[in-house]
């Protein structure tokens, strides 16, 4: 359903993502695995349309999400109803659930703006379709009447999901939406999204660091490491086995019962850090 | 009373914060051991007031904090000192390592000067001396080119390079406890291995003891000889690092080890805890875990269970676990 060729990023001489090439089925679930720098948020970025590409193509189901390249982007900018179509393709989350929401605004309120956008609603059928929404989410009553600050951070990323899903996206992109939660309440919202998958058919991108989470969401891992993609295939595969030094380098990082931390950095390697 | 006191005891540590111009606890109790040249983790969410006990024992805390129960640094009470001894205590016997280093580093001045600071101003120590001491030390932490390094801006450098010259501040001043808290949360996996390593040979090297503050009990585990675990204000368990995954006893623990998706394991199910971690202000009169364990009864809604050593550890719970935990997660 979403095929990426050859994308690639340019800041500058700086190149952020080069020659990144991927598909995600409908239904799937692909992690993007890497640390800071390597190309994976930007990636998420071109393919949300919140960065132009500077070269390669984005395609959902076979249609070209431009503007991709340059030809495209000369064109005029996107109408409102053409953005609001690519809304109801791709949806995404953010790390921080503190500044995507907008704080004045009651979450039940952000939740019934986004369906109304996207849908004509009687007002009866809307708030039915408002409820359904934070049901899913697992967010009650007295939730939706509260404003952002009055939520912890995991019902703050509940109200993201909640917002985003009322698009009824077919993918919906998930920068580190975890990795700002504490681990008791990563595990509820994890549980959420993959229970929202098998409910809803959306798609999932899951952008992360952290390969636990992967083997817990997702079907597929792409590991990316500056602004390249240097191993991919199925999660069980890719942790059980690792090809790519890089990818075993990161599997060894994580901590575990007799894990000993290691230097494994050369000092030459460390003397050409910024 | 043993003759030698521990290097670090906090002792029925609770701290009052004003809330709304009211006093409220933020820590109810708070109890940690630290012999000497040993290795603690503090492990705990947001909320549980794991911060804020490191912070006591510097005895830096908010203006207006309230304390009860008592930190003694080798038998001396951390709030008994006078301001000259507070002062030598903190420049010279304890460290601490932050989260954010670019809060903690002045952004105009080089990093060589933030270095050779404490050493001159606080310890009288010549300039050229503090500048080889600390050269040496860069070298140590893995900086190989120390002179440039001290040269640059805290802006020029990278997340895990200038927490590398944080750890490298706090060796300087040849402490006997590292205080480091969650030193490694904003850096990557690899790079977190690295400065783990880092301070497990420091710490070797010198019989430094360290308090290590962390939400990751895995982490915790594998760097500390022993865990104490804090849950809205309180230390709700106690035990050797190499007991946590089977013997852990708090229903907490045990759900916190669950709750953590495994990298290692296939299949493994994740067991999330209902509900959120509370703050201290927020906790009800019984346990402060009852609304989300597993394993609560009445008794646990109405009395706080109050801490109970059971062989090497202690756990303040009334119905704690006593048969080993499966190999946690590794079933389907």
């Amino acid at each position: 359903m979403l095929e990426v060729r050859n994308l690639r990023k340019e800041f500058g001489d700086f190149v952020a993502v080069d020659d990144v090439t991927f598909s995600l089925p409908q239904r799937g679930s692909l992690a993007i695995v890497g640390e800071s720098g390597s190309g994976k948020t930007t990636t998420a970025r071109m393919i949300a349309g919140l960065e132009t590409a500077s070269g390669g193509h984005i395609l959902v189901e076979g249609e070209e999400r431009g503007p991709g390249h340059k030809r495209q982007r000369q064109r005029q900018r996107l109408r409102s109803g053409e953005r609001r179509a690519r809304g109801r393709q791709i949806q995404m989350v953010f790390q921080d659930p503190y500044s995507s929401l907008d704080r004045r605004q009651r979450v039940g309120a952000a939740v019934a703006e986004a369906v109304a956008l996207h849908q004509r609603l009687p007002a009866d059928r809307l708030r039915a379709r408002v409820a359904e929404l934070l049901d899913m989410v697992g967010l009650d009553d007295r939730q939706a009447a509260a404003l952002p600050k009055a939520l912890s951070g995991g019902q703050r990323q509940r109200a993201a999901i909640a917002r985003a899903l009322a698009a009824e996206p077919q993918i919906l992109i998930l920068d580190e939406a975890v990795a700002a939660l504490d681990v008791s309440i990563q595990a509820q919202i994890l549980r959420l999204l993959a229970d929202i998958r098998a409910r809803t058919g959306t798609a999932l991108l899951f952008i992360t660091h952290d390969l636990g989470a992967v083997r817990h969401i997702s079907d597929d891992m792409l590991v990316m490491q500056a602004g390249k993609i240097v191993e991919h295939g199925p999660v069980a595969t890719v942790l059980a086995d690792p090809q790519h030094p890089y990818t075993r380098r990161l599997i060894a990082s994580v901590p575990k019962p007799g894990w000993i931390p290691r230097r494994r950095m050369d000092p030459a390697a460390a003397a050409r850090l910024p | 009373m043993s003759a030698t006191p521990p290097l670090l005891r906090i002792d029925g540590l609770g701290i009052d914060l004003p809330l709304d111009g009211e006093p409220r606890p933020i820590v109810h109790r708070a109890d940690v051991v630290i012999p000497e040249g040993a290795a603690v983790a503090l492990v705990g969410e947001s909320g549980s007031g794991k911060s804020l006990t490191a912070r006591a024992v510097l005895g830096l805390l908010p203006a207006g904090a309230r304390l009860h129960g008592d930190v003694a640094f080798a038998g001396e009470s951390v709030a008994g000192m006078a301001p000259e001894r507070l002062r030598r205590f903190r420049a010279g016997e304890v460290a601490m390592v932050f989260q954010d280093p670019r809060a903690h580093i002045n952004p105009a001045r080089s990093v060589g000067d933030f270095l050779i600071e404490g050493l001159t101003l606080t310890r009288g120590v010549r300039a050229a001396d503090a500048v080889r001491k600390v050269t040496g030390i860069l070298r140590e932490v893995g900086i190989a080119d120390a002179e440039r390094r001290m040269r640059q801006r805290p802006h020029e450098l990278s997340g895990g390079l200038l927490q590398r010259v944080m750890i490298a501040a706090a060796l300087a001043a040849e402490p006997r406890l590292l205080l480091a808290d969650e030193p490694t949360t904003a850096l990557d996996v690899t790079t977190q291995e690295e400065v783990m390593a880092i301070i497990a040979e420091a710490r070797e090297a010198r019989g430094l003891a360290l308090l290590f503050i962390t939400h990751d009990l895995e982490l915790a585990a594998a760097v500390c000889d022993r865990i104490v675990v804090m849950y809205a204000g309180s230390t709700v368990e106690e035990l050797p690092a190499g007991h946590l995954r089977e013997r852990a006893a708090h229903p907490y623990t045990r759900a916190l080890l669950s709750s953590r998706p495994s990298v290692f394991e296939a299949g493994a199910d994740l067991r999330s805890i209902p509900g959120r971690p509370l703050s201290g202000f927020e906790v009800p009169d019984g346990c402060a875990f009852s609304d989300r364990c597993p394993r609560v009864r009445d008794r646990c809604r109405s009395e706080r269970p109050a801490p109970s050593a059971a062989g090497d550890s202690t756990a303040a719970c009334h119905f704690p676990y006593t048969a080993p935990a499966e190999e946690a997660g590794c079933h389907a």
